[in-house]
């Protein structure tokens, strides 16, 4: 009898164990280096909040903080240098309003382009494709003339009103809003329901988890935005964290121990929202690069 | 009434985008080609028409701008060459089957990306620090390598650049690959396998022509990422000069410098427009290149 032919197509199966060992090492040994050279930087910006200047620049480096010190903290906090309390309260309040607003026009257009049809519908789609393609770069200088006109200059508002029309979050939600099944409109319309009151009471509800990762995305770009806030903003009290960071790093005598303490705790909200939401937020972020 | 409502109802549901995206993208973008064309310093002085001095300034005159368009250039090939095979790599190795612990790997890794361009170039000041500083001691000491003046030598600026451009975006682009992994379906490559085809041969026949969609975008991402690049260099070389000899300068570093600190209207939307046409004849260049790849 001739065995072979029932034997499992799958090659790995034929592997001896000592292969699958050296491997598995190989592989974890990988994994292991990657992780090292990623996890070790902000290793050492944690344990340099808590060193000063002198222990920071000492040899032999390390990675750990044996003294650690909260000097570093106190002074941040007590607004001596910045005040970089009030500066990661402006860094919410912008990257909030920014997100809702956001929000509120890319599901609007979105549910637009996706449960109706209307003359100039193609047209533009395509417009919007095309304009999409354009670097935000060639906006920057007639874009602050308009702030300046309008007096928004050193304004939260002039910050956050232009970087909430996103064509990104437009498609984003047209995705994510045409696969709602049309009987449930036709259904709510029956009833009497306004078309307001479709978009709100089915549209917005059956998009929550494309809303939420929109929401993710959009409030990470507002807070950690530097280019846009600094051509904005003028006084330090108005400032966002990074170009409060920013300055401090810029000073002649940098106090590397108090913008590496601004830095985590900067750092640290975004990761744990990241770390609340991983693996939804992971498993969508290309849903706008594959499913085009 | 009813039927009224429903015609006007997408008009009022697209409006608000519409009329933002006109007031401060469309609006913004027709100004600035204008005002490409005019010579304007300060914000209330009047703007001169003067053709296409600034673009014949620009190509031919200006230094400064060539030298940004160097090194943004060096940069997006230098990080493109480091980021797409170690991408590829650990997208492989996440993507094999019976990997434990993948779900922390694939989030460390992508934790570079979440975080602050000022932060990054906060910490990767220290990470390049000639006397103390992570690199020189941790890695090269060992290997008997001498310390590098990484921010202080002109040559090594780039080159330092482009590490940090690694650290924050392979991560990203390694997950991005594990999708484009996960849509190839499994029967293609068993297939493969029983006609006798080693690993090797799967992976570049099979595999990787499958995953030419997934290396377009992660190529388009990476070059408008290159010339969007601002707040890591100017953190990290402590200025918007770039450190020794403007090495560091990136493009978005000099359309800053000319429009927002010396004004200069005009030149500055020039600047921009340039910017501009060069992302879309590399973006081309990028997707043709990849559909060529095709015919063979």
């Amino acid at each position: 009898m001739r065995f072979a032919i029932s034997r499992p197509a799958d090659p790995s199966e034929r592997k001896s164990l000592y292969v699958k060992l050296v491997e598995a090492t190989i592989i974890y040994a990988v994994l292991f280096f990657f992780a090292l050279l990623v996890g070790i930087p902000f290793l050492y910006m944690f344990t340099g909040s808590f060193k000063t200047n002198g222990q920071l620049f000492s040899w032999p480096v390390n990675l750990l903080a044996p003294e650690p010190t909260l000097n570093n903290y106190e002074r941040l906090l007590s607004g001596e240098e910045i005040p970089y309390l009030q500066q990661m309260g402006n860094s919410v309040i912008i990257a909030v309003s920014q997100s809702a607003l956001t929000l509120l026009c890319a599901s609007m257009v979105g549910w637009g382009f996706a449960k109706y049809e209307f003359r100039g519908k193609t047209f533009l789609t395509i417009f919007l494709l095309f304009t999409f393609a354009i670097p935000f770069q060639v906006t920057l200088v007639p874009l602050f003339q308009m702030i300046v006109r309008l007096g928004l200059l050193d304004n939260f508002l002039g910050v956050i009103l232009p970087s909430s029309v996103s064509a990104f979050g437009a498609f984003f939600m047209r995705q994510a809003m045409v696969s709602i099944p049309q009987e449930l409109l036709d259904a709510g319309r029956i009833d009497g329901a306004s078309e307001w009151g479709l978009f709100w009471r089915i549209g917005i509800p059956l998009s929550r988890g494309a809303l939420s990762i929109l929401c993710v995305l959009v409030f990470l770009t507002a807070w950690n935005d530097y280019l846009w806030p600094l051509i904005v903003l003028r006084t330090p009290e108005k400032f966002t964290y990074p170009v409060g960071l920013a300055t401090l790093n810029g000073l002649y005598k940098v106090e590397y121990g108090m913008i590496l303490g601004g830095a985590f705790i900067a750092t640290l909200p975004i990761v744990l929202i990241f770390v609340a939401g991983r693996n939804q937020i992971l498993d969508n972020l290309t849903i706008g690069a594959v499913k085009q | 009434m009813f039927g009224r409502g429903r015609k006007i109802a997408p008009y009022l549901f697209i409006s608000p985008f519409f009329i933002g995206y006109a007031i401060f993208f469309l609006y913004p973008v027709v100004q600035s080609l204008q005002l490409s064309f005019y010579r304007q310093v300060g914000l209330n002085k009047a703007p001169r028409f003067i053709g296409v001095d600034n673009y014949v300034r620009l190509a031919t005159k200006d230094a400064l701008f060539i030298k940004a368009l160097t090194n943004t250039t060096y940069y997006a090939l230098g990080s493109i060459l480091i980021i797409v095979p170690l991408a590829l790599l650990l997208a492989l190795i996440l993507h094999s089957p019976k990997l434990r612990f993948r779900e922390f790997f694939r989030f460390l890794y992508f934790t570079p990306n979440i975080t602050a361009g000022v932060v990054v170039g906060i910490i990767f000041g220290l990470v390049f620090e000639e006397q103390y500083g992570l690199i020189n001691n941790l890695l090269l000491a060992p290997l008997g390598l001498e310390n590098v003046r990484w921010l202080r030598e002109a040559r090594w600026v780039m080159p330092a650049i482009i590490l940090l451009g690694a650290w924050k975006w392979t991560g990203i682009n390694a997950i991005y690959f594990m999708v484009g992994l996960q849509n190839i379906p499994p029967e293609l490559k068993e297939a493969a396998r029983v006609d006798g085809a080693t690993r090797l041969q799967v992976f570049w026949h099979v595999t990787l022509p499958l995953l030419r969609p997934i290396l377009a975008f992660v190529l388009t991402i990476a070059i408008i990422g290159s010339y969007n690049l601002f707040a890591e260099p100017a953190i990290l070389l402590r200025g918007l000069e770039g450190g020794p000899n403007n090495a560091g300068m990136t493009m978005t570093m000099y359309l800053y410098t000319r429009g927002f600190r010396e004004l200069k209207m005009g030149y500055a939307s020039a600047i921009g427009y340039s910017l501009a046409v060069i992302i879309l004849v590399l973006s081309v260049i990028q997707l043709v290149l990849i559909r060529a790849f095709r015919e063979d």
